[in-house]
């Protein structure tokens, strides 16, 4: 294997570029958080090592493309994956434009939907966890905060984490990119479910310090 | 984002009148895990809007073990780590009396007998025409 790269430092884990057997992969280590006591720290971090690659291989079942997986190190809390050469969705919904901005948006929600019928939540719906590669297919990233289950309170969960996650980087646009998911949403759901989920989301807005939506409801 | 420790707590409190495990252990152990669900969604929140600065605040803003562990993710990512002065993390009379200061001379009046304390007041719906 040539030296590792460095090439993000996410939240929870370092990821290295290497080459590995003649591919180009990535190396997602967690490493041990300084913060969190050494026991819940290493529980944390073999579970969502395990957890992870199961999920990943359970959403291209689903029909959701995510990065292959190689090898997992429980031991080292490391997963081997193939890279994505791409862009983050993050990046891209400022660049590109209105229309296709709009597709991507449909798109990102028909897999969120794939992902959901198929009793799959994300756990950790932001554009930086959405890649698109050179020729313009999404990949979805980031399981470790993923769970199997098919419960309306986790999936409102993970589509209202969506929504924030649009508004707090692409303000501007925000609300119109998510009506776009919904949208892509409903390709995979009966109206009936799609009302169901949307009132959901309703609800959890009121639940938290959403004030926007709560004077709305008052009126 | 906004977090919900009820569960937490009903937990703890069950796992007491089980009457196993002593006030202390789990008050430490609800600290440490509590605290580390917040600095973690913190880290999420640096990496993901690439944010340069923390700022602690409210009351909990002066307990040392938080600040010690957020401060450790700002440093990771090379942000700013900013915390209020404890005499200033908590409600006090100064600050209460200051904005009443600022709320009159921008014509906000109400008098004695109809004021009363809003609990349910949040900082966001506060309106403050004097902040430009």
């Amino acid at each position: 294997m040539t030296q590792p790269l460095l090439i993000k430092k996410g939240a929870e884990a370092n990821l290295y570029l290497a080459d590995w057997h003649g591919r180009k992969v990535i190396i997602k280590r967690r490493l041990p958080k300084s913060y969190r006591l050494p026991a819940l720290d290493e529980q944390i971090r073999t579970y969502r090592t395990i957890h992870e690659p199961q999920l990943m291989n359970e959403a291209k079942r689903a029909g959701v493309p995510t990065p292959t997986i190689f090898l997992v190190d429980i031991k080292n809390a490391t997963i081997i994956m193939s890279f994505i050469e791409g862009k983050q969705v993050k990046q891209l919904l400022n660049e590109v434009s209105e229309s296709s901005r709009q597709s991507l948006c449909e798109k990102i929600g028909e897999f969120i939907g794939k992902l959901h019928k198929h009793g799959i939540i994300h756990g950790d719906l932001t554009t930086s966890n959405m890649i698109q590669n050179l020729e313009g297919k999404i990949f979805f990233v980031d399981f470790g905060l993923g769970e199997k289950t098919k419960e309306l309170e986790a999936r409102g969960v993970d589509l209202h984490l969506m929504k924030r996650a649009l508004q707090s980087i692409h303000f501007t646009y925000a609300n119109k990119c998510f009506d776009d998911v919904i949208r892509g949403y409903s390709s995979v759901f009966d109206a009936e479910a799609v009302k169901a989920v949307l009132e959901k989301i309703r609800e959890i807005e009121r639940r938290g310090r959403y004030i926007a939506e709560r004077k709305s409801e008052s009126k | 984002m906004d977090m919900s420790f009820s569960g937490l707590l009903t937990a703890a409190i069950n796992l007491l009148k089980k009457g196993k495990d002593c006030l202390e252990d789990l008050c430490y152990s609800l600290q440490e895990t509590a605290f580390s669900m917040v600095t973690e969604v913190t880290e999420r929140a640096l990496a993901h809007t690439e944010k340069k600065e923390v700022l602690l605040t409210g009351g909990v803003a002066a307990n040392k073990r938080l600040q010690e562990m957020v401060w450790s993710i700002a440093e990771e990512h090379d942000a700013r780590f900013c915390v209020v002065p404890s005499e200033f993390a908590i409600d006090n009379g100064a600050m209460i009396a200051w904005t009443g200061v600022l709320a009159f001379t921008h014509g906000f009046v109400t008098p004695v007998n109809e004021s009363f304390v809003k609990l349910k007041w949040r900082l966001e719906e506060v309106e403050v025409p004097w902040v430009k």
